[in-house]
């Protein structure tokens, strides 16, 4: 799953801190590399504000897809039957590997893990506005693979070609992953959406309550996503916010017809003329609200995956133990 | 002090034949465990049949900035390669 850029204020410019002047020619060269679909690699030069927007992004990725297990997992008991079951398992998982291989990536540009898992437990790193909203019925579960999934995988595929190799190879991976997440939770919408009354309207409910959060995953209109520019320059976002966003809604709405489900937007309209459909309003204030951490269940979040850090504590404090145990007794021998 | 569990390279082998490929990284507080966690990070879905985890610090890298002088040298040394060299057509087997 995937989080869009969540800093509203736009980055420093480069030249503005004496500190961070930088060797024109290196930065010449740089632009040029970028510029030309070059990868940039850990060890290559690279400006300290792409340095750190990376930071910034990849580690609120990795941070999304961590705290993406838990209004999951919190199914995995709850799924009503062993396939079911069996799948939800191995999506938990595929985006729990998926937060590893971004630590990983961010990990190459200088920051250290403990430092991203420490900023997020202290919240103060950002994570995809999306897992703050409950999930009330088995037929969330379906609405998430179908529509978060869905609008991830819209924001996940440009990035494979990133500038940045190592989250662009990271990204070749959640990929190819993630379509499997796509096409179950469409399948449990298409099972339920077919079943009885009361499952056809939990169906339509789920769909009611995650529409509007699903489309706010590709952040604010880019007329105030102050960043946009600067990171397409640098080819780290490919496409812009409002284009993504429009093609979600160009190839969801029909997948929504086809589970006889309607879209809850009574402005929804196609154009025959522009070959898209057109949609109402966003309500952006709920956005930032629930960004700043007020959505319904921001605090049961954080201090759910608090509990699993500090309860697993034991388990790595041992594994450290015996490591070192180890290494001393093979010293000793040698 | 930070008790971080160090950094593992992980390389797999995707089938027999192959060689081994970098797939990323893992943190693990030893060979034993590194091992485990490449496996369930990087192999969930018969992505390989081997794999090898390096100790991250261990491994000796070039310098991007001295790119140059490593591998331009070669550039010039077309008559390395065999389309460099002109044989008539008729004769088979060059």
């Amino acid at each position: 799953m995937y989080t869009t850029e969540l800093q509203k204020q736009p980055s420093r410019p480069v030249a503005e801190s004496k500190a961070e002047k930088e060797p024109q020619e290196l930065v010449d060269a740089f632009e040029a590399r970028v510029a030309a679909d070059e990868f940039i690699e850990p060890k290559d030069w690279m400006p300290a504000a792409y340095r750190r927007t990376l930071v910034r992004q990849i580690s609120q990725h990795a941070h999304s897809e961590i705290v993406g297990m838990l209004p999951e997992g919190n199914w995995i008991c709850r799924a009503p039957s062993l396939r079911r079951k069996a799948v939800l398992l191995a999506k938990v998982q595929d985006e729990g590997g998926h937060g590893l291989y971004l630590y990983a990536a961010a990990e190459t540009l200088g920051t250290s893990r403990e430092e991203m898992i420490e900023a997020l437990h202290a919240g103060k790193a950002k994570y995809s506005t999306i897992f703050n909203y409950p999930t009330l019925t088995w037929a969330d579960i379906g609405a998430i693979g179908w529509l978060v999934d869905g609008a991830a995988i819209m924001n996940q595929v440009p990035l494979q070609r990133t500038s940045y190799g190592p989250y662009a190879r990271a990204m070749v991976r959640v990929c190819k992953e993630e379509s499997f997440h796509q096409r179950q939770g469409f399948e449990i919408m298409m099972a339920m959406a077919n079943g009885t009354p009361e499952q056809k309207e939990m169906a339509q409910d789920a769909l009611n309550r995650w529409w509007w959060p699903s489309l706010m995953m590709f952040g604010p209109p880019d007329d105030e996503s102050p960043n946009t520019a600067q990171s397409m320059r640098w080819r780290i976002k490919r496409d812009t916010n409002d284009e993504l966003r429009q093609h979600f809604v160009d190839v969801t709405v029909p997948q929504a017809e086809a589970l006889g489900l309607s879209v809850p937007d009574p402005k929804l309209k196609f154009n025959d003329k522009t070959g898209h459909y057109e949609f109402g309003e966003i309500d952006w204030s709920e956005f930032w609200n629930v960004v700043k951490g007020e959505g319904p269940v921001a605090k049961e979040r954080m201090s759910a995956r608090v509990k699993a850090w500090d309860e697993g504590a034991w388990v790595r404090d041992a594994a450290a133990a015996h490591a070192a145990k180890q290494h001393a007794a093979k010293q000793a021998a040698e | 002090m930070s008790n971080e569990w160090p950094l593992w390279e992980v390389f797999i082998r995707t089938k027999g034949g192959l060689s081994h490929r970098h797939a990323g990284s893992v943190r693990a507080p030893d060979a034993e465990l590194a091992l485990r966690h490449a496996r369930d990070t990087y192999t969930r879905r018969l992505e390989g049949v081997s794999l090898w985890v390096v100790p991250s610090a261990q491994i000796v890298a070039s310098d991007p900035s001295q790119g140059g002088p490593l591998f331009e040298p070669a550039e010039s040394k077309i008559y390395r390669h065999p389309t460099f060299y002109h044989v008539p057509d008729s004769v088979k087997h060059l």
